[in-house]
């Protein structure tokens, strides 16, 4: 058997068509959105946003209503519960994050024990389900991920002052808060559209390795967005094949192909990986930086 | 046309390029600045000195419109700074993520985004106005560098050249010449002593009293209060600096005249040879970094 007939022969399948445009369009929008995560140290509020949205999950999916729309407005009330707490107390925002997160996880999982199937929906939830992507379902991605795309590339430049330099954005008299809310809106709309690829606990890894692995890779952010896009979408097609062929769950089998490719670039990195520091006396240059050569 | 137009407050001037009147900010309990009221005219070269922690980021903040006064009021050229968008902001290095993936250009490039408006894409003026700052620091040469690539006073000369992409007409700089040799301490001196032929307003905070004593026609000493403000001479005094500075300042009778021992947590680099202040009997002015009376001898 072929090299081609090993990419072609899943294809036969009607499931693994639909898992595959689910593989691609995930990939590219969580690294792109991850940068901003990246970049801005939100990889805590990624992951406690993806497990506050449980409740609104398993609600919307007893009463059969669409799920993107439950973890929409989880994703509101979390982040809104977050402010208040930080805000209105003397308690840091991470400790805040922390408590909002569990609590919201906890009562997810309560309210799913109390349904039949348990085991089966709650694994689903957790870890994804891509085989089981409908075509409604890759419309909903689709039109959600335009949306997505779409607002980084309108704010491109108010979403980089923001995340570069708070202070500039308030003395440009940009509308930094609502700049803040809005990037924060866009990463809880990533987090719903993966949802049902990666599940809640691992779509952290898809918004933030590939973007990581970018930055070691890259000096400007469009080419970190589409090195880590391009990481992105190699990750989940990969990952995807390896876990039809040696019947491995999709969703971890992705996330494991990403971590090893991030872990590679961490020690071979031109630059800027370990063994390179190592071996190219020390690559000191003023500010901690690596000379890369241009 | 860009989707938001912004109020840009016209500019009298006529009136002072900075004022403040009773100007107080609290954090909590604590106040940061206490009343404190002075007048900057078009073109004035300020130095900010004061212990640490005395409110000069705060001060800073507030003349920029960051942080809103409890109490009284900032006017830039006659108008709150809410809507200009001329002050310009040189934050400290410590507070910039100098990994992130930005180069020279990227972050001079970030001073113009005010001035473009939503769903703009930066257009021909905008890359010469970028062109024409880094030209005007000296910093052409490293346009497409990493930020990180670059030596402390690069670095500060980049987010020197984003005030001016920003046309800034009042530039608050925060400890920009802390931690840098003296080459680049003074190629920086040297822009800003330009700019203010531009009729650029600079306000810089300083915790070096020798330098800002010899490189600034203006001090301002702040301890939450304003101490004392006017020309170093007069600001520079035995009785205005034990105020300011309280428990931290040790005087020392010598053969030679008084000599002023600061003690500043923070920073290098500050054993710099003592400079004659004034001609009346000036106190000296030594800062040593946690080192005891004792140790330290009088100059000979």
């Amino acid at each position: 058997m072929d090299i081609l007939h090993l990419l072609t022969d899943p294809l036969a399948y009607g499931f693994m068509v639909r898992a595959l445009l689910a593989a691609i369009m995930v990939g590219i929008i969580c690294p792109v959105v991850g940068t901003y995560m990246v970049l801005k140290g939100l990889s805590f509020f990624g992951d406690a946003l993806a497990h506050s949205i449980l409740p609104g999950v398993v609600l919307t999916f007893l009463f059969g209503w669409p799920l993107a729309l439950g973890a929409m407005i989880s994703a509101l009330v979390a982040a809104f519960l977050i402010g208040v707490i930080s805000q209105r107390s003397t308690l840091q925002e991470d400790t805040a994050i922390g408590i909002v997160f569990a609590g919201a996880f906890a009562l997810g999982v309560a309210m799913i024990s109390t349904a039949s199937n348990y085991a089966v929906d709650l694994t689903h939830i957790l870890f994804g389900d891509v085989l089981g992507v409908s075509t409604t379902d890759l419309w909903v991605m689709l039109v959600l991920g335009l949306v997505v795309l779409g607002a980084i590339v309108a704010f491109y430049k108010e979403f980089l002052v923001l995340t570069f330099d708070p202070v500039l954005a308030l003395v440009l008299r940009l509308p930094a808060t609502a700049l803040r809310y809005l990037l924060l809106g866009v990463i809880a709309l990533t987090v719903v559209t993966s949802l049902q690829t990666v599940g809640i606990a691992l779509v952290l890894a898809m918004l933030v390795t590939p973007a990581a692995t970018a930055q070691l890779l890259t000096r400007r952010l469009p080419p970190m967005m589409m090195v880590a896009a391009l990481l992105g979408v190699f990750a989940n097609v990969t990952g995807l094949y390896i876990s039809y062929y040696l019947n491995i769950a999709s969703g971890p089998t992705m996330v494991l192909v990403s971590t090893l490719i991030f872990g590679l670039v961490f020690l071979f990195a031109p630059g800027r990986g370990i063994i390179w520091r190592m071996t190219s006396n020390g690559g000191r240059s003023p500010a901690g930086a690596s000379p890369t050569s241009r | 046309m860009p989707l938001m137009t912004r109020k840009i407050p016209t500019h009298d001037a006529s009136l002072p390029a900075v004022e403040l009147e009773n100007v107080t900010v609290r954090y909590d309990q604590t106040v940061a600045l206490d009343q404190i009221s002075f007048r900057l005219n078009r073109g004035d070269r300020v130095a900010v000195v004061g212990p640490n922690g005395a409110g000069k980021s705060t001060l800073f903040h507030a003349i920029a419109g960051v942080v809103r006064p409890d109490q009284g009021q900032v006017r830039i050229y006659g108008s709150v700074p809410g809507g200009h968008i001329c002050v310009g902001y040189v934050p400290q290095r410590k507070a910039i993520d100098w990994n992130f993936p930005v180069t020279v250009t990227d972050v001079v490039m970030m001073g113009r985004v005010g001035k473009m408006g939503f769903l703009r894409w930066p257009a021909r003026h905008d890359r010469e106005a970028v062109h024409a700052a880094l030209a005007e620091v000296g910093m052409s040469a490293f346009a497409d560098r990493q930020i990180g690539e670059l030596s402390g006073g690069q670095q500060q000369r980049v987010f020197l050249a984003r005030a001016l992409a920003q046309e800034a007409e009042l530039l608050l700089m925060d400890e920009p010449l802390t931690g840098l040799d003296m080459p680049s301490q003074e190629a920086i001196l040297t822009i800003i002593d330009r700019l203010h032929t531009h009729g650029i307003t600079v306000m810089v905070a300083s915790h070096d009293l020798n330098q800002a004593g010899e490189q600034f026609p203006l001090l301002l000493l702040l301890n939450h209060r304003l101490m004392a403000y006017g020309p170093p001479a007069r600001v520079l005094t035995t009785e205005n600096l034990m105020a300011a500075y309280g428990g931290q300042v040790h005087v020392v009778h010598t053969t030679e005249g008084d000599l002023l021992l600061t003690d500043t947590c923070c920073g290098g680099g500050h054993d710099l040879p003592l400079p004659e202040l004034a001609h009346a009997a000036p106190p000296v002015v030594q800062t040593v970094q946690h080192e005891t009376v004792e140790s330290m001898r009088p100059p000979r």
